[in-house]
């Protein structure tokens, strides 16, 4: 445990000044405040909206590219950059020759990856709903305060988060074992075109392909009326047949990847 | 025995690499492991770190099997192979602060090092913007920053200026005479070794052509007597007229095997008595050199 624990420091000492980890934090901070400058900039056209369609459009806007490409790319990067800062050091040798389990390694970096993954979810809700309200404040107009919708904005993003798990995993390992960065950011990108075409055309065992996943979780928003029209309410099916085979996938992928990991000879 | 192994072989494919290669490293010793490019040297080196698999044969360090106690052993070791692996973008500095957060060491232990390599002026550059001879030395500052009994050194010295090679010679020694460490360290280069090293390995296509002492090593090779002269052809002839057998001569040196004290001082008489002017005469062993690549050719 103690050796995770170094490890996971060790990977957010490593990659603190390196683009992988600032593009999590800098992708949700520009997209949500690109969206702040067109509301704000086009807030009388808007001003007629109810607060919920605002909050819709407002988040909206994040939540279809997320689901569709965003996403599966964020994560094809992330897995990558957390693995390539070894492979361009040579440090594989350096780090499987220390006094720490390789289970240790090999956890802390894929837990790094998921953490990275996690922080870009959470500053996108962060951001979505710091920047709405800002909106609501500097331009009254738009009524931003009627309605809240904290609860279904986390509850979408938390779903993305259980859907990437799947993808993460194998790409993780693909960045693994491939040093360099085609490979496994052209899988990647093939296998999510794939999974958005599958899973926009409603193919039957979409649910099964990991790449589908986010755009299926997008799905899971659905639009619950049961209290009355005054204040309808945003859902979110948490546990769907396709966040089960993501993380299914995501336990077996790693524990495969460790299996490769320990018989895998450093070169 | 800090270091021994037992028959190791390894294949990479169908390429037999290392050949039951049997390593006896004494503790206190500067062991050098000598080899062409390609002998095998880096692939030993891997499998005693265990990031190579040990494929038939075993291997103990410190006495232990090194399959089963592989945290507990590699905690002593301290290692630097091929090039040194570094993270481009961190600072020297950095680097060996992240090296430190890993074995839980103090940050004041990082300086001490970055002072012992003389890095302490670029410690804030970044490892990117260092020469190969600043790598190699934050390369070696980062093997010994956990303080190991053990160091194993893959070329240390590759890439480095004169002065640099002779600093760290230097170091190792001190670490060997002075804490008590032991130093497994590989080289191409034989004078390099033979100025350190107190045990030698000569390996070559994965197999072990000679181990022991540097002793052992210079008394497998012949004394000559080296005689400087004039007019060496002449000399050379008129020495073999003598009944000695002359092994080499070239424009100002001939060379006869060397027997005893006595007859160097035949030699000397006979050629001054004849009109030869001897310069210098002198007993030399045989060149290491010489000795490296007619055991490596051999075989």
């Amino acid at each position: 445990m103690k050796g995770f624990i170094l490890s996971f420091r060790s990977e957010f000492y490593k990659t603190r000044k390196t683009m992988g980890f600032w593009s999590a934090v800098i992708l949700p901070l520009l997209l949500c405040l690109l969206l702040f400058i067109g509301f704000y900039t086009h807030a009388d056209k808007l001003a007629h909206q109810p607060g919920m369609m605002l909050w819709i459009q407002f988040s909206g806007a994040i939540l279809g590219v997320m689901g569709s490409l965003l996403l599966p790319m964020l994560i094809i990067f992330i897995a990558y950059s957390v693995n390539s800062i070894e492979h361009k050091a040579d440090t594989w040798k350096t780090l499987f020759s220390l006094p720490i389990s390789k289970l240790s390694v090999y956890a802390a970096k894929y837990l790094y990856a998921l953490f990275l993954v996690f922080l870009c979810l959470l500053l996108f809700v962060l951001f979505t709903l710091a920047f709405g309200n800002l909106l609501g404040v500097l331009k009254p107009e738009l009524k931003f305060s009627e309605y809240s919708i904290v609860s279904a904005l986390v509850q979408i993003y938390i779903k993305f988060f259980l859907s990437s798990l799947g993808i993460l995993s194998i790409q993780f390992l693909l960045s693994l074992l491939m040093q360099d960065f085609l490979k496994p950011m052209g899988i990647g990108f093939v296998s999510t075109i794939t999974g958005v075409i599958l899973a926009s055309n409603n193919w039957k065992y979409a649910y099964l392909f990991p790449y589908s996943h986010p755009m299926l979780a997008l799905r899971a928003l659905g639009n619950g009326k049961a209290k009355g029209p005054a204040m309808p309410h945003l859902t979110v099916n948490m546990f769907t047949s396709e966040t089960w085979v993501s993380l299914a996938v995501a336990v077996g992928v790693f524990i495969a990847g460790y299996f490769i990991v320990l018989r895998k000879s450093v070169k | 025995m800090v270091i021994n192994t037992d028959s190791l072989t390894f294949n990479f494919g169908r390429q037999t690499v290392v050949k039951s290669l049997s390593l006896q490293v004494p503790e206190k010793s500067i062991y050098g492991f000598l080899g062409p490019n390609g002998a095998g040297k880096t692939t030993t080196i891997k499998l005693l770190l265990n990031l190579l698999k040990t494929q038939q044969g075993s291997i103990s360090v410190f006495g232990k099997e090194l399959q089963h106690n592989r945290i507990d052993i590699l905690s002593q070791i301290g290692s630097l192979i091929e090039q040194p692996a570094l993270y481009l973008h961190l600072s020297g500095r950095e680097n060996l602060l992240n090296r430190a957060l890993l074995l839980q060491i103090s940050a004041k232990r990082v300086d001490e090092m970055l002072s012992l390599v003389h890095l302490s002026d670029a410690a804030n550059k970044k490892a990117g913007q260092y020469s190969l001879g600043m790598k190699q030395r934050l390369g070696i500052a980062l093997a010994l920053l956990s303080d190991p009994k053990l160091l194993i050194l893959d070329e240390p010295t590759n890439g480095l200026d004169p002065n640099g090679i002779i600093e760290v010679r230097e170091l190792l020694i001190k670490l060997v005479t002075q804490h008590e460490k032991t130093v497994f360290v590989s080289s191409h280069l034989l004078a390099e070794v033979e100025r350190m090293a107190t045990h030698v390995g000569i390996i070559n296509h994965g197999e072990l052509l000679f181990q022991g002492s540097i002793k052992d090593l210079e008394a497998l090779s012949q004394p000559l007597v080296q005689i400087e002269i004039e007019n060496t052809a002449d000399a050379a002839n008129f020495l073999k007229r003598n009944d000695f057998t002359v092994t080499d001569a070239d424009e100002h040196h001939i060379f006869v095997p060397f027997t005893t004290k006595e007859q160097m001082g035949r030699i000397n008489a006979l050629l001054n008595k004849n009109g030869y002017a001897v310069y210098s005469i002198r007993k030399q062993q045989k060149d290491l050199e010489k000795l490296f690549l007619s055991i490596t050719q051999n075989n």
